[in-house]
């Protein structure tokens, strides 16, 4: 960086340009030289990402496994995603997992930075540290250990016993109707304590003054929150949504070790389909249709979220 | 400010034609189909080749697998020092999710393992990146080493389009077939002195482990493909072997929705109405359920003979492993070969490519295979096993390969019948689908797939 930046006034340039840019012109122009600055990164952001993603929709134009020449499909790839009964349940599998992933530990964690943003507890950081723990264990870890948990004899229906329900004892992750919010849940597990920490962030840079005019005004615990508390953290709660939204969206390799989108097809996801289809059953140009539709998805998702949240602040 | 949207213009459009130009998926490598098998004579006598490198690539990465691997190159280097083998080995997973993407690249392994099915073996064949054996095979003798119903496993047309003939693109080195592992001990007490050499028998005994309240059947099939090898197992038993072989190679000319293929699946049904597998079947991973078997849970477990030394070891002479009980005149049974070693197409060397091949499965190295543990595809009733269950495990195999009444594994046929196959048997042993259901899925995926490949 100092580079460009020492050699940019050196530039033969008219007396002219240089005296306008005195006045106080916006830095970077002529907007030439705005994009000599931009370049190293867009070189690397063209060349890892753009590149990529471009060759993607192309390859999701073709009928390719892989290996052979390919052949072109024009947008039959789309249409078997929106025309396949089982790839649209994927998708919906998705949208399922959102609930799990985003709205269930938004609502624990408001709870949660509730209870330790107001509380004077002792071993306040203890506490946050724990809550924030599942973030630090890599997900296919986590996924080993609750299918341990789920499974016929593991720990979870050994709990459900052991206080006498054993009616509601099963193999969690092979029960049709039991998967997906089992899945789910393991994502909630993990999602929570981003939330919480992001929330206690934002509510620590809520002015105390609003807290007392609040109490002032005869306001309670509950009154206050929504009140005061709430509303400050739109931007927190913003990002939050924002990140697990796209968490859910994505999921593959909780899927992947715990059920391989079993049983039947009732837990499989879309990211976990564009693996099958690439990696395992060689019909790539599905696979990246199936790529780029959740990528259109997630991009317009996330670009809703934040237009929601900064046109009502 | 003008030159502002021009010059945003020119980037996305210089970003565009990028892609554009780019060409065809997949036109990077030779993708032409089949490729000429080359001509000219074979040499041989590896000692003669000068110096030479060859990368080799597999998945022998776990106990007694890792241990044969590396004393036969060891013994190979021993003998040919000209000869520089450059090891890579990976997990079966990663092997399997990388090696497509070398062998379209200009760097491809000389000998890899590539799996028999078409996904693996039939595309790249497909893309003419596989170098036909066949001359080495005559060279070497290997059609003596090897009996046809082995050689079926990696054979296929030049084109790749028919699995089962055609052209020798690989070896393995160790075999696999499906069977019944016992539990003597659990049995003895629910009044079966012996394990049942008759399909009848074999049913009877699982009511009768049952009344005497054990599980018969011990499966978890959460990862979704183990019920594919109990429902070959019935299979087998209802339908003549030369169908399951047209299913199962994905030939046309086949169907499975079929009488026999109806008693099947509606046999699996009645297992899990007269409760022979535990209720939550579709719950209970892979791993836990054998590990299950091996602590004295169940009576049988039907499962592969990757299992015997893991099994043996646990449970000593309590376990024995027998081919399926028989209900027709010979026992059919599901099996086939490990992952087979090719030969890249690319390869400088082939000579000494397809010498590393013949070293590493000739009788010596079936030796090496079945001291550590393994059960060597050929020879294999010469072999001496270093346990029981090893030695049952040898007699089961040489007697399928003997009477030729190996079929395949039914996710080979087409390159999505895993999937589809391990989720439609979820679906039935849930009893979310009926047999006719089910077979109407199966058929849809294969019909499908043979309608398309011609």
């Amino acid at each position: 960086m100092s580079d460009t930046a020492t050699a940019a006034p050196s530039r033969p340039r008219t007396p002219e340009g240089t005296r306008r840019r005195r006045r106080g012109g916006p830095p970077g122009e002529p907007r030439a030289v705005g994009w000599l600055y931009v370049l190293p990164a867009l070189l690397v952001y063209a060349a890892f990402l753009l590149y990529p993603l471009l060759r993607a929709v192309q390859i999701s134009l073709y009928d390719w496994n892989g290996n052979t020449l390919a052949t072109w499909a024009g947008l039959d790839n789309y249409v078997e995603v929106v025309g396949d009964p089982a790839l649209r349940a994927s998708f919906g599998h998705a949208l399922v997992l959102i609930a799990f992933y985003a709205l269930l530990p938004l609502v624990v964690g408001l709870v949660l930075a509730a209870i330790l943003g107001r509380a004077k507890v002792r071993g306040l950081g203890f506490f946050r540290t724990v809550v924030f723990l599942p973030q630090v264990v890599a997900m296919v870890v986590i996924a080993v250990a609750w299918r341990r948990m789920y499974a016929p004899d593991g720990s979870i229906n050994d709990l459900l016993s052991a206080i006498g329900l054993d009616a509601l004892t099963r193999g969690w992750l092979g029960d049709y109707t039991a998967a997906l919010p089992a899945v789910g849940l393991i994502g909630t597990w993990f999602e929570i304590g981003l939330v919480t920490v992001l929330l206690l962030a934002g509510m620590g840079k809520i002015p105390t003054e609003l807290y007392e005019a609040a109490r002032l005004d005869g306001a309670g615990a509950v009154r206050e929150f929504f009140a005061v508390t709430l509303p400050a953290l739109r931007g927190e709660i913003a990002v939050a949504l924002t990140l697990t939204v796209i968490a859910a969206l994505r999921t593959f390799d909780l899927v992947y070790v715990t059920t391989r989108g079993g049983p039947g097809t009732s837990t499989s996801v879309p990211s976990y389909e564009v693996y099958n289809r690439a990696f395992q059953q060689g019909r790539v140009g599905s696979a990246a249709a199936i790529a780029v539709v959740l990528t259109v998805i997630i991009f317009a998702i996330s670009f809703g979220i934040t237009r929601i949240a900064e046109r009502e602040r | 400010m003008r030159s502002r949207p021009t010059t945003r213009l020119i980037a996305v459009g210089a970003l565009g034609a990028l892609a554009l130009t780019a060409c065809t998926p997949g036109s990077g490598s030779d993708g032409t189909g089949s490729s000429a098998a080359p001509t000219g004579t074979v040499n041989t006598d590896p000692a003669s080749l000068g110096q030479v490198t060859l990368t080799v690539w597999d998945q022998e990465v776990r106990g007694g697998q890792a241990a044969q691997i590396e004393e036969l190159n060891k013994e190979f280097q021993a003998k040919y020092p000209n000869i520089t083998l450059k090891r890579v080995s990976r997990s079966f997973d990663d092997l399997k999710t990388t090696l497509g993407l070398a062998l379209s690249g200009n760097d491809a392994p000389d000998v890899f393992q590539a799996n028999n099915g078409r996904p693996d073996m039939g595309k790249f064949v497909q893309a003419g990146q596989l170098l036909p054996l066949d001359r080495y095979a005559d060279a070497y003798g290997w059609k003596d080493r090897y009996p046809e119903s082995v050689r079926k496993y990696s054979s296929y047309s030049p084109d790749g389009k028919t699995f089962g003939t055609g052209n020798l693109y690989g070896l393995p080195q160790v075999g696999e077939v499906v069977g019944v592992y016992a539990n003597k001990a659990v049995l003895a007490k629910a009044g079966v002195p012996e394990v049942p050499t008759d399909w009848a028998g074999f049913e009877s005994s699982l009511q009768k482990v049952k009344d005497a309240g054990q599980q018969p059947l011990v499966l978890g099939n959460l990862d979704k493909w183990p019920a594919i090898h109990v429902f070959g197992t019935v299979q087998a038993q209802t339908t003549p072997a030369d169908q399951i072989r047209t299913l199962g190679f994905g030939q046309s000319g086949g169907s499975w929705t079929t009488p026999e293929n109806t008693k099947a699946a509606q046999t699996l049904v009645d297992w899990v109405d007269k409760g022979y597998f535990s209720q939550d079947v579709n719950g209970l991973g892979y791993d836990p359920a054998w590990q299950q078997f091996s602590k004295g849970t169940g009576a049988y477990l039907i499962a592969g003979t990757w299992l015997q030394a893991d099994l043996g070891k646990a449970m000593g002479d309590d376990v024995t492993f027998v081919l399926p009980p028989k209900a027709q005149q010979a026992p059919v049974a599901t099996g086939g070969t490990g992952i087979p070693w090719a030969v890249s197409s690319k390869t400088e060397s082939p000579d000494a490519a397809a010498a590393y091949v013949d070293f590493i499965t000739s009788k010596d190295a079936m030796g090496v295979l079945a001291k550590t543990e393994n059960l060597p595809v050929a020879d294999t009733a010469e072999q001496k096993a270093p346990s029981t269950i090893g030695q049952d495990v040898f007699t089961a195999f040489g007697t399928a390969v003997e009477d030729d009444s190996l079929v395949p594994y039914l996710d080979y046929a087409t390159p999505t019948m895993s999937d589809t196959l391990g989720a439609a048997l979820q679906d039935l042993l849930a009893k979310k689908a009926t047999p006719e259901q089910f077979l109407e899925t199966v058929q849809k995926d294969y019909g499908d797939f043979v309608a398309q490949n011609g």
